[in-house]
């Protein structure tokens, strides 16, 4: 059976998740932040993860965005292959829903339509879209607005096969050292491992996406998770930089295959802001 | 320590303050990031004035989110001042003297710094809604097309910030940043 969806569905929903995860984090992220202020050694972090618990309950009780960095909304559309869609174009719908929910939503509006001359676009719009296409009628839309703080400082490195896990490690590493301050931690570090150059990206965009108290299904993977967030918070840069023991909430690793050749390795760092919503319609 | 100081943030004051205290800023400042900044350089190029009055003057690196109605200002937290390195030298030697925004700076700012007594502030990232709260007024001041990245002047009141490198040098992220339990 082929199901009919009109795209003004997806304006619709994409719409309010613009709004909503500006204001709140999803619980994963609540219960992490919370975790990190109560674990947290350095009296100075301490005392910053305490602002920002403070800032998060300002963000949800007087709907002011929890960053003023409002992001580039980054939209995963995995679509079901029996739906049909009517009505406009699901490109421009998904771009409708961001404009309408940035501008109805006091959201702040980042997005330069050409990279060398600069002009704002004034409504966020155009959002960077990522489909696929998966079995079944339904539409799960996964909203993921990204600060350019911490996307900034993040990295692709196209390692050797022989550079194996060490290379791996180190290249993480390398990114969260290079990030430091810059990057608003505590950071989510998402990383890709696999692929070819754009695909290890978009692994660990994905990544990021994951709740961070859910690991990779995988035992070694998991087990790098574990190692590379004992590992970064060992490295003391702290809340805010400004020295501690939690310099990250946690390492989300996804893997795919690759080439004999090559060993691709994305590093997508993101703020202790890390939103991301999902709806299945 | 804690330290309460007003606007203008003069040479004596900058002075007064090391890398490590709490500073709670009173009074007017200025707010501008990347755009801003460069079109400030390209009108000095051209020889012409800057739009602001820039002796002892505390720049803001941040664009907020839109204000909702009855509100002065919205979402509010520093961005990313290793952007601003390019064009920070060029301000703190005509009288720039304090600098609000978060992460590392480069060498070439830390020299114009110490040159000119200047101070280098970081307000939490990504606590915008909270340090909204510290902002009692907000005013475009020029560059309005640049919407988000307008100049602006702001009233501040106890707005909190961390001296990060003093006006001799002095670097908190490379001290602090070496924290071990």
């Amino acid at each position: 059976m082929i199901r009919e969806m009109d795209t003004k569905l997806l304006t619709e929903q994409i719409k309010e998740m613009c709004m909503e995860v500006n204001h709140q984090l999803s619980d994963d992220m609540e219960k992490a932040m919370k975790c990190a202020f109560e674990e947290e050694k350095s009296e100075l972090g301490k005392k910053i993860l305490s602002q920002l618990q403070d800032n998060l309950k300002i963000a949800k009780e007087e709907r002011i965005p929890i960053c003023q960095d409002t992001g580039m909304a980054v939209v995963f559309l995995e679509i079901g292959q029996d739906i049909h869609f009517q009505g406009t174009a699901v490109e421009d719908a998904v771009n409708e829903g961001v404009r309408l929910g940035y501008q109805e939503g006091y959201l702040r509006k980042s997005v330069v339509g050409d990279p060398i001359f600069r002009e704002n676009t004034k409504d966020n719009t155009p959002a960077v879209i990522h489909y696929s296409l998966v079995p079944g009628d339904q539409v799960k839309i996964t909203l993921a607005p990204k600060g350019f703080g911490s996307e900034n400082m993040s990295r692709v490195f196209m390692l050797k096969p022989s550079d194996g896990m060490d290379g791996v490690k180190n290249a993480i590493l390398t990114a969260v050292k290079d990030a430091g301050p810059n990057a608003c931690p505590p950071m989510v570090v998402g990383v890709g491992i696999g692929g070819t150059f754009e695909k290890c990206a978009i692994l660990a965009k994905k990544a990021l996406t994951r709740p961070v108290n859910v690991h990779s299904d995988i035992p070694y993977v998991k087990e790098l998770e574990e190692e590379m967030l004992d590992k970064i918070n060992g490295l003391g840069i702290g809340p805010g930089g400004l020295g501690g023991t939690i310099t990250a909430l946690a390492v989300n690793i996804n893997t795919f295959a690759t080439h004999i050749a090559g060993l691709p390795v994305a590093v997508n760092i993101c703020c202790h802001v890390n939103r991301h919503i999902v709806r299945e319609i | 320590m804690d330290q309460f100081i007003n606007t203008p943030i003069t040479e004596k004051i900058a002075s007064g303050l090391k890398a490590g205290d709490s500073v709670f800023i009173t009074g007017t400042i200025y707010v501008a990031r990347d755009a801003a900044h460069k079109r400030m350089t390209e009108a000095l190029e051209r020889g012409e004035e800057l739009p602001i009055d820039i002796k002892d003057s505390t720049i803001y690196y941040m664009g907020p989110s839109p204000a909702r109605e009855g509100r002065p200002i919205g979402s509010a937290g520093p961005t990313t001042s290793s952007r601003m390195d390019k064009y920070a030298p060029v301000l703190l030697d005509l009288g720039e003297k304090a600098m609000i925004g978060k992460g590392k700076r480069s060498k070439e700012v830390i020299d114009a710094m110490i040159r000119n007594h200047a101070v280098y502030f970081a307000a939490i990232g990504g606590a915008g809604a909270l340090l909204s709260k510290c902002i009692t007024s907000s005013e475009v001041v020029c560059y309005e097309d640049l919407g988000a990245e307008a100049i602006r002047k702001i009233t501040v009141e106890n707005f909190p910030v961390i001296v990060v490198i003093d006006s001799e040098g002095t670097n908190l992220y490379e001290t602090a940043g070496k924290f071990s339990s």
